[in-house]
């Protein structure tokens, strides 16, 4: 089970000397509010074994009957990867035996998915140091099919929540049952030295394709989509394919860039070696940045798949694949495209918004009236920041894009200066009411009216004669202490400009 | 005469989960060599122009609308575990990752 | 009859008649079908019970207490349904909720589910009352019913005798007038089968025509529950409150169910003119009995009498169709029966020893857990559907399984109804079958057409052999069960004429095996 012990290979030298060859299998839960083949509810972070009924959890004589909505989620899912929806396709039984697997077999698609042979477009972002340029890469989808999630096992004792060492285990079935789309594409070939910067460009756009969808959280730390890297090298691109690993466990962006790289060098390793490249599963250790074996594939597994008797064929109504075309939402990538242009945002500008998931927001908020720049400021910027600090999604904010409008209208009018707005914002999160409303409670507007603003100055003025006398004998930026005196005073409800133009016009006078 | 080896009924009672003892794995050969070679005829009858019959009632595009039905309560799903813990089922070790 | 009351030799239809004209209560009804388990029945479990042993558990509270609540609601004047009030077996392969359900195996003893299969929540619907849970063979693998690991079930005709299988219990009830209805399961005959050595009437509807939500699944694509009784009438009567499109069961049939109640009525009238009925030539000849040749031969002079027009045909592929279903069951019985591991509910066997992983567990659980049978064609469908053997096995299984519907399609071209013996035999004795399960499988050479092709058959009684009942199956097209009625109610009304009263008043009183 274990591979040899070897030095890595370092990666620019790896790909220098192989050509790797990617393989990418994501499952995405669907974002149903039932469960693939019953009606049990599939809240997110239920107590133990309450989200089950007979079905998902596998009792003598319960039966599967398929989520309509799960099957209108694959077909739109086919559709957004332009895939072929299948005029017939059935489900398949899946059998092997484990604890968090009630029926002892899983209900999936074999050799009849319900979308097949597709492609997504990927740009690929140039790398950081602008060595390597950007690009677009098309990756081929072999097939998209319907299956079911399996339930959780907690492993207790050992080293606790290692399966290693473990003396049991503990299952809930709430997970059971959840429906998956398992997306897998055909190799990834010819991407050369930019292997991992493509995987994770994938799976990024596999993410807005289906976040656009609405078909799923898609939020890779909570496991809604997980992603598996397969990874071969093989001397020249004309060789063939070579031994394969399957890394599981690859649960962020950043995670799919690493495991490429790193397997990249573990392969390279064993090959420099002279050694056999062991066909196997692998885990991804987020926390090392290592892999390691897992189980080798052998023939022993045989799954025995063979046609699901209790649920029915799928005859999609070519009428209704094209009724779920049309209705498609524009595919991300042309979308930011479009909006970027329209928005006149640089790249790197677009791409924080994006890497933000402010795209929608920014949007919403331009639409109600705030200019594109000043949405995405407070979007990327401030609300992203109060957003991390709670720990919560952008959207999940209190504040929503016509309250952002409405402030940043605020601050264009003069009516708030920066730090005013950001004051009225906390006012707004804290669920005090609209942008106009936190402002008249809590007193936040710019005072406008000039005797008040004459009066400090002249008041700072006159308590500081020392720095009237530096103003006066040219050392200019002098005036910062008076400017800073009166903004005090005023408890920062006043222009800056405004009053430096004052304290000039008043020391000169 | 289909014969179905000891090492072969040895490996499918492994895949499916059964411990046998030496005695019952060579009766297990000889019967199921013996029913083997009553069934093996089904190869020989049928064509590939033949379709296959998975489903004996011409069915098609039965679901469910995604609408929540009240299932089992935590009590109810354990009532039957032969061990449980946390309102969970407990389960001797396990060897493998998932697959 | 000594002792018990006479109320259990009437069959369903008059007793829901003495129920509807308040002739009889519920409650006596049940109390004397109560009475005649525990004066026959003999002990629930153990090896060798001397009863006819076709209950695996009686709740004989729960069904008092159901009987006097529709008398009560009978006396409010409530609308009941046909059958309300008649106490009802069901083979314990169907889950009821908080009754046991062991599917005659160790590996659910003490299995209490937590919901009801869609069956019993009709009958319950309809008023009827479960008496309790039936023996059968271990999930409803064998046909002797000898397979239950909790001990055999005796025929009442010959205690020395199975009452057939798997649903030997459900038979036997209804011949040792323990139940005057009961459920059944048929997967290849095990309805059929077990009414023709018992002298009774069961019925495998249209597969999708019964809902098998909570029937534990054996083969999900050959697996129908159905209706036993003692007269054709009473199946009727019985179909209609089971049958019908139920939306927690993928494969069940939306359309409407035939009006079987109708059907056996204007058969009971025993004009059968106009009626074409084919005789089956593949299941009447070589391997039967002459005693079952000699009844069917006479019944088929009763159809005719009838008015019915009697030819025989061939269906050439119907040779292959126990080859093709020892490979299909088997292969989804191997996945189906893959649940029952020890982990959430049922047997757990731990082995001894220090850090023991959940697969040995489950290793040791099945091994104990499963009888013979059980493992036998577990293992035969794991080989069958493995890599390199599915096409030729599973795969091919399949297509013959085509080849068998397109002949049923082109008899009942011809004909309305095929007709055949249901078994090569009457009943065997205990332990005759036990060690060859190939001559086992033999046995069911008639009925396993009709669930490869998931057509509806119906058994029913046409006489004695050597002092045992045979079978005549009646086989109609997917979706005409209401075919089978006419033509089974006709051939009853004459047959019982000739007779001088029903075949189970023949039945020997019931005296174990002291007899």
């Amino acid at each position: 089970m274990s591979t040899t012990d070897v030095e890595l290979v370092d990666y620019d030298e790896a790909v220098a000397e192989f050509d790797p060859v990617l393989g990418l299998e994501v499952h995405v839960e669907l974002s149903t509010v039932t469960k693939m083949f019953s009606a049990a509810p599939t809240e997110f972070g239920a107590a133990p074994n309450t989200q089950v009924d007979p079905t998902s959890l596998g009792l003598p004589g319960a039966l599967p009957v398929l989520n309509a909505k799960a099957l209108e989620s694959a077909v739109r899912i086919g559709l957004a990867l332009n895939c072929t929806i299948a005029s017939y396709c059935r489900f398949a039984r899946k059998n092997y035996f484990y604890p968090d697997m009630p029926k002892n077999f899983q209900t999936s698609q074999y050799d009849e998915p319900i979308a097949y042979d597709g492609w997504l477009d990927v740009d690929v972002p140039a790398s950081e140091d602008g060595s390597k340029p950007a690009f677009t890469y098309r990756v081929l989808i072999e097939r998209a099919h319907m299956e079911e999630d399996t339930g959780k096992s907690l492993h207790v004792g050992g080293s606790t929540g290692r399966i290693h060492g473990a003396e049991y285990s503990l299952v809930d079935y709430n997970r059971a049952g959840i429906p998956l789309i398992e997306i897998v594409t055909r190799p990834l070939e010819g991407t050369g030295d930019r292997a991992p910067d493509v995987a994770r460009a994938y799976v990024a756009a596999l993410r807005d394709v289906l976040r656009s969808l609405d078909v799923s959280d898609v939020k890779m730390e909570q496991g809604s989509l997980r992603c598996d890297v397969n990874l071969s090298l093989r001397p020249t691109p004309d060789s063939p394919l070579g031994t394969r690993s399957e890394t599981k466990n690859v649960n962020s962006l950043r995670s799919v860039e690493r495991a490429v790289r790193y397997e990249v060098s573990r392969h390279a390793a064993v090959l420099r070696a002279g050694e056999r490249v062991v066909q196997e599963t692998r885990h991804w250790h987020e926390d090392t940045g290592l892999t390691t074996s897992g189980r080798e594939k052998s023939d022993a597994e045989d799954y025995r798949y063979f046609p699901e008797p209790d649920l029915v064929p799928i005859t999609p109504d070519p009428a209704w694949v094209e009724e779920l075309r049309a209705a498609l939402p524009e595919p991300p990538a042309q979308r930011r495209k479009r909006l970027q242009a329209e928005w006149g945002f640089s790249d790197l500008e677009m791409r924080d918004t994006a890497n933000a998931g402010a795209v929608d927001l920014v949007e919403a908020t331009v639409a109600a009236g705030a200019s594109p720049a000043g949405a995405r400021k407070w979007w990327t910027g401030e609300l992203s920041r109060r957003a991390n600090a709670e720990g919560v999604e952008l959207s999940a904010l209190r504040v929503g894009p016509a309250d952002v409008a409405e402030l940043q209208a605020l601050v264009e009018a003069g009516t708030l200066t920066d730090r005013l707005a950001r004051e009225a914002l906390d006012g707004m999160l804290a669920g005090e009411g609209s942008a106009a409303e936190v402002v008249e409670s809590r007193g936040l507007a710019v005072v406008s009216d000039e005797s008040a603003l004459v009066a400090a100055v002249d008041a700072a003025i006159a308590a500081n004669p020392g720095v009237v006398e530096k103003i006066r004998g040219g050392k200019a930026q002098a005036a910062g202490a008076l400017i800073g005196a009166v903004m005090k005073e005023m408890r920062g409800k006043a222009d800056a400009a405004r009053v430096r133009e004052l304290v000039v016009e008043r020391v000169g006078g | 005469m289909s014969t179905i080896s000891r090492p072969e009924v040895e490996h499918l009672a492994r895949l499916a989960r059964i411990d046998m003892t030496d005695e019952e794995l060579d009766r297990m050969a000889g019967q199921l060599g013996a029913v083997l070679d009553a069934v093996q005829q089904v190869a020989s009858v049928v064509s590939d122009d033949v379709p296959a019959t998975s489903h004996p009632v011409p069915l098609t595009n039965v679901t469910r609308p995604d609408v929540v039905r009240p299932g089992l309560s935590a009590e109810d799903a354990l009532a039957a575990a032969p061990e449980a813990e946390d309102g969970r089922f407990r389960v001797p070790q396990i060897l493998e990752e998932d697959a | 009859m000594s002792g018990v009351s006479e109320l259990v030799r009437w069959d369903a239809a008059r007793l829901a008649e003495g129920l509807r004209a308040k002739v009889v209560s519920s409650e006596e009804v049940v109390q004397a079908h109560l009475e005649r388990i525990e004066a026959v029945d003999g002990p629930t479990s153990g090896e060798n019970p001397d009863g006819v042993h076709a209950f695996l558990h009686v709740d004989a509270e729960g069904a008092l207490a159901r009987a006097r609540r529709i008398d009560a609601d009978r006396a409010a004047g409530a609308v009941l349904g046909p059958l309300a009030g008649v106490p009802i077996g069901v083979k314990d392969v169907l889950t009821t909720r908080g009754m046991p359900t062991t599917c005659g195996s160790r590996m659910l003893e003490g299995w209490v589910p937590p919901y009801d299969a869609t069956v019993v929540r009709e009958l319950h619907g309809a008023g009827l009352v479960v008496l309790g849970k039936t023996n059968m063979d271990e999930f409803a693998m064998g046909s002797t019913t000898e397979h239950s690991a909790f001990g055999p079930t005796r025929n009442p005709w010959d205690p020395t005798r199975i009452p057939g299988g798997s649903g030997g219990g459900s038979a036997a009830a209804l011949a040792a007038f323990e139940a005057p209805l009961t459920i059944g399961s048929d997967t290849g005959g095990s309805i059929r089968q077990p009414a023709a050595v018992t002298g009774t009437v069961g019925v495998k509807p249209t597969y999708g025509g019964v809902s098998r939500y909570g029937l534990v699944a054996l083969a999900s694509s050959l697996d129908q529950a159905g209706p036993c009784g003692r007269t054709v009438l009473d199946t009727a009567l019985l179909h209609a409150v089971i049958a019908g499109h139920d939306p927690y069961d993928s494969t069940s049939i939306p359309e409407a169910v035939p009006d079987v109640v109708g059907a056996a009525r204007l058969g009971a009238g025993g004009d059968l003119t106009g009626v074409k009925v084919g005789v089956v030539r593949e299941l009447s000849g070589e391997g039967y009995e002459p005693g079952v040749l000699a009844r069917f031969t006479e019944a088929l002079d009763e159809l005719r009498a009838a008015g019915a027009e009697v030819v025989e045909l061939s269906l050439p592929n119907i040779v292959h169709a126990l080859a093709a279903y020892y490979l299909i069951l088997p292969s989804e019985a191997s996945s189906n029966l893959a649940k029952y591991d020890g982990m959430r509910y049922g047997l757990r066997v731990t082995p001894a020893g220090d850090g023991v992983t959940a697969e040995q567990v489950m290793r040791a659980t099945r091994a104990a857990g499963f009888g013979d049978e059980a493992k036998r064609r577990i293992i035969l469908g794991t080989y069958a559907l493995s890599a390199g053997y599915y096409d030729a096995y599973y795969g091919s299984a399949q297509k013959v399984r085509t080849l068998v519907q397109r002949d049923f399609a082109a008899a009942f071209g011809q004909v309305d109804v095929l007709v055949s013996p249901t078994a090569p035999t009457t009943a065997y004795r205990l332990g005759e079958k036990l060690d060859d399960p190939l001559a086992m499988y033999a046995g069911d050479v008639a009925t396993i057409p009709a669930n490869l092709a998931g057509i509806p058959g119906m058994s029913l009684p046409v006489g004695l052999s050597d002092g045992l009942p045979v079978g005549l199956q009646v086989l109609a097209p997917q979706q005409a069960d209401d075919r089978l009625y006419r033509v089974g109610a006709a051939l009853e009304a004459r047959l019982t004429a000739t007779w001088g009263g029903p075949l189970l008043a023949q039945v020997p009183e019931w005296k174990g095996l002291s007899a």
